[in-house]
């Protein structure tokens, strides 16, 4: 099994502390930063990602392996930062205003971060000019906006009419999820995507990333 | 002033639908009195409420109350209750729900006279109190809006006082999601207890300020969660049946403080706190399937002396609006109910609603009745919330090992592996609640305001 193949295989056991050691180790061997990342962390953490989405792991499960993946990233992070290597994406996420429900769009959270996404979380009762704020500040790829109520799934409509009249709207992808919401309902809005759970998100965000 | 219950008001014999041991009487409605009685539950369709004229809101509460108790007498169903579920910003601007209260109340009251559908208002404002993180939970802004909501609604009308508290879900909801049993037992017991007794004396005390009845409260936002995840497929079922049962002892202070039901209709728990207590509770099952998807459809009526639909927009199906259709469901389930009761038959029906259900799912098999027994049990067999906690817990896994040795309960590889971890974790949890805040606070103290649960932090 060579390096990148033992990384993929520690994280998809969950085991941070071997997951670390054998980056270390490839690292000092030589082995690119960017193909540890992806071919080593990003790698296993797919495989895991795909059992999760066929039901065959749990999402504690998933989130021990996110351990390992962590473990792995904060050595890999600061050589891919030194060498300019393009993130894999930035996404904003937050649960918009006069809604306090975030379980939804924190198991998103987690399950991008898993992915290896960089992920801005803004919380719950999230007003549009934060999201803007957040948009000049952290210059995301994406924002996520979750509802789970149906007097408060009208506020993502009023963020992406903000995003136009800001000249926003062709910098960011916009995706929203929740429990009231429907792949209609996200079109009728002007969204870019419809994220039914939190499995599928990673792959909404790949593919609008990928068609970028 | 807390009493603490210390056994059951029922056995597993007379833990029936209908049936109470101290049923509710007020408005010419009994609760609990022998009869299943329809909880009719609703909200508004897509719209901002804070961009939305007052009027207009307030005619679409008209116009969904009006409609169901419309359906309500065409039925011939005598009585109802209806809850008003404040929406956040209602809560936020307590003179609008106000307002709204009294708008239903009158509405229900016009009912009365015209056609003698006895009815009860139930108000349940939001726990706006969650708008702070790491949320303040004894005082400042919210907590004040929240009392004052509370108030006025009893004033405008409001029959039933209620509220789906959040006390310790700063914890849970993070427990919930790596199935960590220490952290509901810390959030949810702790924490959550603490928060319970501190609320429903401010809520007990409202009650009688205002004559309205202290109802009941539910840990819906931990043992809902759990439950729809774990259906979902994002943590073990036998991890949710465990959450259920722990959450029963957050609930049962309500009670402990002087709130005198009917429990919340989205307190599944409430069947473990009707045998402790013998008050009335409110329940929901298959005909809230319009509001969450659930495996214990049919055994959560097991318990009902209110039925509800959990919650429904008003949008318009094939039959008329969702709200009114809700009505004829309930009311439906409830007449079968009722004969039954009146056929002397209320317990083989219970049976047949439990047996349905309890096998396919551990959720539903700790909410089999014998089970709700021993849970209810174990609970009242300690005096101190954390006691309590983990006597709960371990006998919800001491029944699923026993349900699925003995081929009551079909259970996966995995649930099976899964329910072996957390009775291994509950085995060893110590049995002093001193012992275990020591060793849980830490991993919490970026999330928690200590202070708001009376928490010392050195303690």
């Amino acid at each position: 099994m060579d390096r990148y193949a033992e990384i993929a295989q520690h994280v998809q056991n969950g085991y941070s502390e071997k997951a670390r050691k054998a980056v270390e180790a490839a690292l000092a061997e030589g082995c690119p930063a960017g193909r540890v990342l992806k071919e080593g962390l990003i790698a296993g953490m797919e495989v895991v990602a795909a059992k999760f989405k066929s039901g065959q792991m749990f999402l504690p499960e998933v989130l021990a392996v996110a351990g390992a993946m962590k473990a792995g990233m904060e050595l890999v992070k600061p050589l891919l930062v030194a060498a300019n290597h393009e993130p894999l994406g930035k996404v904003v996420l937050g649960t918009v205003r006069g809604d306090m429900h975030d379980i939804g769009k924190n198991l998103v959270a987690i399950m991008l971060q898993g992915a290896g996404f960089d992920v801005v979380d803004l919380g719950t009762d999230v007003r549009v000019e934060k999201f803007i704020e957040a948009i000049e500040r952290e210059n995301p790829d994406i924002i996520g906006m979750s509802a789970l109520l149906t007097t408060t799934m009208v506020h993502m409509k009023t963020v992406i009419e903000v995003l136009k009249q800001r000249d926003l709207r062709t910098r960011v992808k916009v995706i929203v999820g929740g429990a009231p919401i429907s792949k209609n309902f996200a079109s009728e809005i002007g969204a870019d995507g419809y994220a039914r759970d939190a499995a599928t998100a990673v792959d909404v965000v790949k593919d609008l990333l990928d068609n970028k | 002033m807390r009493k603490r219950f210390n056994s059951l008001a029922l056995g597993a014999d007379a833990l029936l639908f209908g049936v109470a041991r101290t049923p509710l009487k007020r408005n010419g409605v009994v609760v609990g009195g022998g009869t299943v009685i329809p909880e009719i539950k609703f909200t508004l369709p897509p719209l901002s409420i804070e961009e939305t004229p007052t009027d207009e809101i307030e005619a679409m509460y008209r116009e969904i109350v009006t409609a169901v108790c419309d359906r309500a007498v065409h039925l011939g169903q005598q009585s109802l209750v209806v809850e008003f579920e404040l929406l956040p910003p209602m809560t936020v601007d307590p003179p609008m729900g106000e307002s709204i209260t009294a708008l239903i109340a009158g509405i229900l009251a016009e009912f009365r006279g015209a056609h003698g559908l006895q009815s009860l208002l139930r108000i349940t404002p939001v726990d706006i109190r969650e708008q702070n993180k790491p949320p303040l939970r004894r005082r400042g802004r919210e907590m004040e809006l929240l009392l004052d909501s509370f108030r006025r609604c009893a004033r405008a009308g409001a029959d039933l006082l209620s509220i789906e508290s959040t006390g310790g879900k700063e914890v849970t909801d993070q427990a919930i999601m790596s199935a960590d049993v220490r952290g509901i037992l810390f959030g949810s017991v702790v924490l959550g207890c603490a928060d319970m007794e501190f609320l429903w004396e401010k809520i007990v005390g409202i009650a009688r300020e205002t004559g309205a009845v202290p109802a009941g409260d539910t840990a819906c936002g931990i043992g809902n969660t759990a439950m729809v995840l774990a259906d979902q497929g994002y943590v073990p079922r036998v991890f949710a049946a465990v959450v259920r049962a722990i959450t029963a002892v957050r609930s049962l202070v309500a009670y402990e403080v002087g709130a005198v039901g009917p429990g919340k209709d989205c307190g599944y728990e409430n069947a473990i706190l009707k045998a402790i207590t013998g008050l009335p509770m409110s329940m929901e099952g298959k005909s809230a399937a319009c509001a969450h998807l659930s495996p214990v459809g049919n055994i959560a009526g097991c318990y009902a002396d209110l039925w509800s639909n959990e919650s429904v927009q008003n949008i318009k199906l094939l039959a008329g609006m969702a709200p009114v259709v809700s009505m004829e469901q309930l009311v439906y389930d409830c007449r079968l109910m009722n004969v039954a009761a009146g056929k002397g038959e209320s317990l083989r029906f219970r049976d047949w609603l439990s047996e349905s259900d309890a096998g396919l799912d551990p959720q539903a098999f700790v909410l089999s009745p014998n089970a709700v027994i021993g849970l209810a049990g174990a609970i009242v067999s300690e005096q101190n919330d954390y006691r309590r906690g983990l006597a709960a817990a371990r006998k919800a896994v001491e029944l699923l090992r026993e349900g699925l040795s003995k081929g009551r309960l079909i259970l996966s590889e995995r649930e099976q592996d899964w329910l072996s971890r957390i009775g291994q974790t509950v085995s060893e949890l110590p049995s002093e609640p001193k012992d275990f805040i020591i060793g849980e606070k830490p991993k919490w103290k970026d999330h928690v305001n200590y202070g708001e649960y009376g928490i010392p932090d050195e303690a």
